[in-house]
């Protein structure tokens, strides 16, 4: 019984999905061929409306110049079975992963360092809030010449994009662990390695899930710019640069489609990715699935 | 002074003497006196309650017996062993005082039975196995079979109370300080738990320390009521419960309950009013 009114559920839940993206993909479609439809007479009034706020005549303004998805999804069918295409999804991912896995294992014991010590938390605190603030793509010049290969210089700013956030997030979470957590297992008997064991370490773990998550969106934000910006490993010769590459490289094409096309990607990947890292966080963290 | 009911035979150790404790918040600045020269002798076994209006400076008193906070003079014994004092202010807290908290403090991120053998595993008193053992046996006497494997937030909040008091007794304390244990609970929840305590109480006879502010549960749940004054918080009027245990939810409507509740209840609502006019926070 429980099973099938899961189902329903679900099958409700997907259903609203589709309807949600047959509905968007329908009106995109209807609005990059807007220029086909407005030409009819019935349209009149709203082209003089456009003329007269400054904005061309016979098209709908911006989505009216965007490709439509037929189009793109047909240029996406034209780069599928280009190795050149996949070689960007696994560089990117593999730029993402690497950096997000090093702000991890840099960010997470900083974190914690942060919030137990409070020697730690003086010294590093006000150097970790100067440097906080500094956008990640500023660093790229300086990446770019004090890294010695380019993999590392993107690596690295990925690595920028994550590392704060997951620090920020570690060093909250533990510092809201309720005083009583403490106060009971002091009284049960707990050593000081105990308590950071059995406390702060649990008691923290639902913030460095959110800390990751939020730091995995930064990191495909950033991971796009530096490699439009560093020209995505020129030594591949363009091919093979990562996804932010491969549509600068359409860009300057003039493929407007592909742009789109490496555009939805990203997209993709940066879904694909969030997704794992929630599943992860669940199994890591099973007491907060049954609120 | 009325007879006092004799402590259950059993208990043999657990007793509390609270000398002469005075503290001070924050004696360099705007001095606050949270408790004023109180002095309390509780027996071994006995459930004395401390009731008094929320702020008067109880829970203050509590946490300096627990280890957690410390006291400006005076001094608070267990079993003729100095806790804390003036040259040592802080006690060191210890399995042979466990508080239950008002909001509770079970780990929500260990099962109810993982929480309720945290205690014996880290004092390395049994192995896990027999800690296990142990604590499913507990938990079972306290009608919680079938939660060992829930975390605390799958049960209802009645269920968690109980289950922090096992983690408690588990550590085979002297003393149980309780603070204020049912103050989130609905009155049909807490007639539930009262009973369930006392039940736990008759077949592991410990000390109850237990803060209140519910004159009726303090009435029916302990051996002696001692009424606090609103802050500073010292003892105004401590109160022999002469009902026998055991106890039963038949007492509350007993003419002798009645009796007593009258003859406290001006008391209690005077400092009530104080607090009140004080402005006293909650907590």
């Amino acid at each position: 019984m429980q099973a099938t009114v899961g189902k329903l559920l679900t099958n409700r839940v997907l259903w609203r999905g589709a309807v949600s993206i047959v509905l968007f993909l329908v009106l995109w479609e209807l609005g990059s061929r807007s220029k086909l439809w407005m030409a009819h007479d019935l349209f009149t009034p709203l082209r003089e409306l456009l003329g007269a706020v400054g904005l061309k005549k016979d098209y709908l303004p911006w989505v009216g110049a965007v490709p439509a998805p037929s189009a793109v999804f047909a240029a996406w069918l034209g780069v599928i079975d280009e190795a050149g295409y996949w070689q960007s999804w696994y560089m990117s991912f593999q730029r993402v992963l690497g950096g997000f896995a090093a702000a991890m294992a840099v960010g997470i014991p900083f974190g914690l360092m942060l919030a137990v010590s409070r020697t730690a938390h003086g010294i590093g605190f006000p150097v970790f809030e100067v440097l906080r603030p500094i956008p990640p793509l500023a660093w790229v010049p300086a990446s770019i010449i004090f890294w010695p290969t380019q993999e590392l210089a993107i690596m690295f700013i990925t690595f920028l994009g994550a590392f704060y956030t997951i620090v920020i997030n570690v060093v909250g979470g533990a510092r809201s662990i309720d005083l009583r957590y403490f106060q009971a297992a002091q009284s049960m008997g707990a050593s000081k390695w105990d308590m950071f064991k059995r406390i702060v370490l649990p008691g923290t773990l639902p913030s460095i899930v959110v800390g990751s998550a939020v730091g995995m969106g930064i990191t495909w934000e950033v991971v796009v710019a530096a490699e439009m910006i560093s020209g995505g490993g020129s030594q591949m010769g363009g091919a093979g640069g990562g996804l932010g590459f491969f549509i600068w490289n359409s860009y300057v094409g003039g493929s407007y489609e592909q742009i789109v096309v490496g555009m939805i990607s990203i997209g993709i990947a940066g879904y694909i990715s969030s997704e794992l890292l929630r599943s992860l966080g669940r199994h890591a963290t099973p007491w907060l699935r049954v609120r | 002074m009325e007879m006092r009911e004799p402590a259950p035979a059993a208990a043999t150790r657990g007793h509390i003497l609270i000398d002469d404790v005075v503290k001070v918040y924050d004696p360099e600045g705007a001095a606050v006196m949270a408790v004023d020269h109180c002095s309390l002798e509780i027996e071994p076994g006995e459930i004395c309650m401390i009731v008094g209006p929320s702020g008067c400076g109880k829970t203050t008193l509590l946490n300096a017996i627990a280890g957690f906070h410390e006291i400006t003079s005076g001094r608070i014994l267990l079993d003729g062993e100095l806790l804390c004092s003036s040259e040592l202010p802080k006690a060191q807290p210890g399995p042979d005082r466990i508080v239950v908290f008002q909001n509770g403090a079970l780990f929500p991120w260990k099962t109810n039975l993982e929480n309720v053998i945290f205690g014996p595993v880290m004092q390395g008193r049994l192995q896990r196995g027999e800690a296990i053992d142990r604590g499913r046996a507990m938990m079972a006497d306290a009608g919680l079979a079938g939660v060992e494997h829930n975390y605390p937030g799958e049960v209802s909040s009645g269920m968690r109370r109980r289950v922090e008091i096992v983690r408690a007794l588990m550590n085979d304390p002297k003393v149980l300080l309780l603070d204020e244990p049912y103050r989130a609970l609905d009155s049909l929840t807490k007639s539930v738990m009262h009973e369930a305590l006392l039940e736990i109480y008759y077949k592991n006879k410990v000390t109850i320390f237990f803060i209140t502010h519910d004159l009726e549960e303090a009435i029916f749940l302990g051996h002696r009521v001692a009424i606090m004054t609103t802050r500073p918080c010292k003892p105004k009027k401590l109160l022999t419960v002469d009902i026998p245990h055991p106890r039963d939810y038949s007492v509350l409507t007993s003419r002798r309950f009645r009796e007593l509740m009258e003859e406290t209840n001006e008391a209690v609502h005077e400092e009530a009013l104080k607090a009140f006019q004080a402005g006293e926070k909650e907590g």
